[in-house]
C-alpha cells in the first residue's frame, strides 16, 4: 500500500515514515503544500496523511484543490485544531476522517487500514461472515454456528461496525465516532463495557474467541490467529 | 507637542474660536444695520427740511419777485448753522447765496444731488459734503437748497469707533475664556491620562478621579472606573485559574518524568521497562484529556463554539447518553434510567451531549449511596442505587439533569464546585480531571443558560438549564471566521 504523508514537522514527518514503512507500508513524504499537492496529483496513492497547517498551502485548500481536480483518494487530517467544529471543517472540506494531535500511532494506523479499504475495496455486501458468526444486515439477524443470537439494537450495530471491518484493528475513538456519532473523549472506559457485553454474547460458551482485545490499540474481530 | 500646541488643539479651544467667530459677526451685522439706519433717517431729515425751504422761498419769490427773493437769502445766510443757499441768474452768475464754488454741472441738472462745496463766509480750505436739491425759477433763474453732511459723517465715525472696540473685547474675552476653559479640561484630561498609563504600566488598582460636577467627564471617568473594576476582577480569576492550571498540569508532569527517570535509573527487565513506558502512555493520555478539555472550556467561554448549531430533541440526547452508560453503571452496581420528555432545542448537539455525559460520569463516580447510612428496607435500598437521567420542557427552558443519590454537594461548596479544577475533598482520591462540572457550566452558559446543583436528599439534582430558543441565527453570525494559526 502507497501512503502520502504531507507533514511540515521533519520529526513527526521521519516518525511517521519509519513507523509505517515497520507495518510494511510504502510511505513518502512531502513538507510542504505545494509539494504535497503536487505529489498527491501524480502519484498513485491509496491513502493521503495530511497536516492541517502547513507551510505555502495549507491543509484544507489542497483537499479542496485535488478534489475539485476529481482526485478521490482518501484523506485523513491530522490537526492540532482538535475540537468538533474543526473537525466538521475539515470532513466538509473533502477530508475522510480527522484526528486531533496528540495522537496515538496505532490510532492513526487503524484509520488510515480502514480508508484504504474502503478506497477500492469490495462494495457493501448484506452478510458479513466470520469463522462461524454470520450477520445478516437486512434482517437483522445474527448466529453463531447453529444458535441464532438475540442483540440489543446499539449492540447490533457496534458487531456490524467490527465485522465491517474484520480483520482490521478498531479503536475505541473509531467506535464511539461510528456507532454512536459521538466525537468526544470520556473520562471512563464506556466502551470497554459495551464490548464485554457483546463479548459475553458472541464469544461466550464457544471454544474459538472471535472478539479480540488488541493491547494500547483497539479491538478486533478475526477468524483465528493469522 | 508644546503645552501651547497641547491648549489650542483642545476641542474645548475650537469650540471657542467657532462662537467668537459668530459672536463677531453677529456684532457686526448689528452695527451695521444701526448705521445703515441712522444714514436712512438723517437723509430723511435732511430732505424733508430743504423741501419745506425751497417751498417757503418759492412763495416768497412768486409774491414779492427777485428783491424779496435777496432780501430773504441775505436773511436766511446769516443764521448759525444755516443751510446752503444759490440762485443763480438765466446767464449762470450768482445772483445771491452764501456758496462759493460747487461740483461741476450741478447747477446745471434739477432734483437731488450729493456735491463738494465752499462756503463764502469760510476760511479753510477743507472740503465738505453736502445733499442738495435745484429747482428751476421762472425767467431762468435757478435755486439751490442744501444741507452739509457733516452731521452723518460723525455718526459714521461713532459707529465705526464702537464696532472697533466692540471687536477687540469679544476677542479678548474670548480667547481668554476659550484658554481658560481648554485648560481646565487638559487638565482633567491630563490626570486620566496619567492614571490611565499608570494602569497600562501594570498598577490594576488604580482609578481615575472623579469631580463633584457630575459634568460629561465625571461620567465617562465613572464608567471607566466600573471598567476597570471589571477588568481587575477578571484578571485575579484569571491568575486563579492559572494557578490551579500550574497545578494540575505539573502535578502529572512530575509524576510522568519521576516515572522515566526511576526507568532509567533502575536496571530492570525488559518488562519492567515495558511497564513503565505504558504508564508513560497512560499519564500522557490523561495529560491529553485534561488539556482537551481545558481548551474546550476555553471555546465554549468565549463563544467560539457558536458554530454548529441546529435543532434536535433534548429526550434524544438524554436517551443517547442513557444507551451510552446503562452498561457502565450495572457494572458498577447503579441502575441508570431515563425519563425522556420531548423538548425541542436549538444548539450545538456534539457539546451538549457531552456536557450531560460528563454530569452522568460524575453521578456514577460519586452518586453511590452513603456506606454509613443503612436504608430502612429494600425499596429504599433500590431507590438509592438509582440514577436518573431526565430531559423536559419547563416554562421558557429545556432542562436536562441528571440525579443521584449519593452523598451529594454541600450548598455552601455548589459554586466552588463548578470552577475548573475543583475537586472537592472527598473525591481527591478517585481518578478524574475536575473539569466536568466546569465544562457542563460552560456549555450552558454558551448557550445562555446555566448549571444548577440542586439537593435530592440525600445525593445531587445537576441540571443544564438551557433557553428554549438559546442561540438565534444571528448570534451565530457572530463566529469568527477560521484562520489557521500554527501552533508553536
Amino acid at each position: 500500500m502507497r501512503l502520502l504523508i504531507i507533514e511540515d514537522d521533519r520529526e513527526s514527518a521521519d516518525y511517521l515514515v519509519k513507523a509505517f514503512r515497520e507495518v510494511g507500508y510504502i510511505a513518502d513524504l512531502a513538507s510542504d503544500g505545494e509539494e504535497g499537492l503536487s505529489l498527491a496529483d501524480s502519484g498513485d496513492y491509496d491513502v493521503l496523511v495530511v497536516d492541517r497547517m502547513l507551510p505555502k498551502r495549507d491543509g484544507l485548500s489542497l483537499i479542496g484543490s485535488l478534489r475539485e481536480k476529481g482526485n478521490r483518494t482518501p484523506v485523513l487530517i491530522l490537526s492540532a485544531l482538535g475540537q468538533v467544529d474543526d473537525r466538521i471543517k475539515g470532513l466538509r472540506a473533502g477530508g475522510d476522517d480527522y484526528l486531533p494531535k496528540p495522537y496515538s500511532f496505532a490510532e492513526l494506523l487503524a484509520r488510515v487500514e480502514v480508508l484504504s479499504r474502503r478506497h477500492g475495496g469490495p462494495a457493501e455486501e448484506t452478510t458479513y461472515k466470520v469463522g462461524d458468526l454470520e450477520l445478516d444486515r437486512l434482517s437483522h439477524r445474527v448466529a453463531r454456528g447453529k444458535d441464532e443470537l438475540t442483540l440489543q439494537p446499539r449492540e447490533f450495530r457496534l458487531l456490524e461496525y467490527l465485522m465491517k471491518h474484520a480483520g482490521q484493528v478498531v479503536t475505541r475513538t473509531m467506535l464511539l465516532e461510528n456507532v454512536w456519532d459521538y466525537h468526544f473523549d470520556p473520562q471512563t472506559n464506556v466502551i470497554d463495557v459495551h464490548i464485554s457485553r457483546l463479548r459475553s454474547k458472541i464469544d461466550k460458551g464457544f471454544e474459538r474467541p472471535l472478539l479480540h482485545t488488541i493491547r494500547g490499540a483497539g479491538y478486533m474481530i478475526r477468524d483465528g490467529i493469522r | 507637542m508644546t503645552a501651547f500646541g497641547k491648549l489650542i488643539r483642545t476641542t474645548a479651544f475650537r469650540l471657542t474660536l467657532v462662537y467668537l467667530f459668530l459672536f463677531a459677526l453677529f456684532a457686526a451685522s448689528l452695527l451695521g444695520y444701526f448705521a445703515w439706519n441712522t444714514r436712512r433717517m438723517i437723509n430723511e431729515q435732511i430732505t424733508a427740511t430743504v423741501n419745506a425751504e425751497i417751498a417757503e422761498i418759492e412763495t416768497i419769490y412768486e409774491r414779492r419777485g427777485l428783491q424779496g427773493l435777496a432780501l430773504t437769502l441775505g436773511r436766511r445766510t446769516l443764521r448759525p448753522g444755516a443751510n446752503l443757499y444759490l440762485v443763480t441768474t438765466p446767464a449762470g452768475t450768482a445772483f445771491g447765496g452764501n456758496v462759493e464754488s460747487l461740483s461741476p454741472g450741478v447747477m446745471a441738472s434739477s432734483g437731488w444731488s450729493e456735491t463738494a462745496y465752499r462756503r463764502l463766509d469760510e476760511q479753510d480750505t477743507a472740503h465738505h459734503r453736502a445733499l442738495v436739491r435745484v429747482t428751476q425759477l421762472n425767467n431762468g433763474f435757478r435755486l439751490l437748497v442744501g444741507r452739509d453732511l457733516e452731521e452723518r459723517r460723525r455718526m459714521f465715525g461713532i459707529v465705526a469707533n464702537a464696532a472697533q472696540w466692540s471687536l477687540l473685547v469679544v476677542i479678548v474675552l474670548g480667547l481668554g475664556g476659550g484658554i481658560f476653559v481648554a485648560r481646565r479640561v487638559l487638565h482633567r484630561i491630563d490626570a486620566m491620562t496619567g492614571t490611565t498609563q499608570r494602569i497600562m504600566a501594570g498598577d490594576l488598582t488604580g482609578r481615575l478621579p472623579v469631580g463633584r460636577s457630575g459634568d460629561e467627564l465625571d461620567r465617562l471617568a465613572e464608567n471607566l472606573n466600573a471598567m476597570l473594576e471589571r477588568i481587575e476582577a477578571l484578571m485575579t480569576g484569571l491568575k486563579e485559574v492559572s494557578d490551579n492550571i500550574a497545578h494540575d498540569l505539573k502535578t502529572p508532569l512530575t509524576r510522568l518524568r519521576n516515572r522515566a527517570e526511576e526507568a532509567l535509573a533502575s536496571s530492570g527487565s525488559e518488562a519492567e521497562y515495558r511497564a513503565a513506558l505504558e504508564r508513560t502512555i497512560e499519564e500522557s493520555d490523561g495529560l491529553i484529556r485534561t488539556f482537551n478539555a481545558l481548551l474546550m472550556i476555553a471555546r465554549a467561554e468565549s463563544g467560539q463554539a457558536r458554530g454548529n448549531m441546529d435543532d434536535f430533541d433534548a429526550a434524544d440526547v438524554a436517551k443517547g447518553i442513557h444507551e451510552l452508560y446503562e452498561p457502565l453503571a450495572e457494572d458498577d452496581g447503579l441502575t441508570l434510567r431515563v425519563k425522556a420528555a420531548s423538548a425541542a432545542l436549538h444548539g450545538n448537539r456534539e457539546l451538549i451531549s457531552q456536557a450531560l455525559a460528563n454530569l452522568v460520569e460524575n453521578a456514577i463516580k460519586y452518586g453511590k449511596p452513603d456506606p454509613t447510612v443503612q436504608p430502612l428496607d429494600a425499596g429504599v435500598a433500590a431507590r438509592s442505587r438509582e440514577i436518573l437521567i431526565e430531559s423536559r420542557r419547563e416554562g421558557d427552558s429545556v432542562l436536562l439533569s441528571v440525579t443521584d443519590h449519593g452523598r451529594g454537594i454541600p450548598e455552601g461548596d455548589r459554586k466552588h464546585a463548578v470552577e475548573r479544577f475543583v475537586r472537592l475533598e472527598a473525591s481527591r482520591t478517585l481518578p478524574g480531571s475536575g473539569l466536568g462540572l466546569s465544562l457542563a457550566s460552560a456549555v450552558a452558559t454558551l448557550h445562555g443558560g446555566e448549571l444548577r446543583l440542586g439537593d435530592a436528599h440525600p445525593g445531587l439534582i445537576a441540571t443544564l438549564a438551557i433557553p428554549a430558543r438559546a442561540a438565534s441565527g444571528d448570534r451565530l453570525a457572530a463566529q469568527t471566521p477560521d484562520v489557521p494559526q500554527k501552533v508553536a
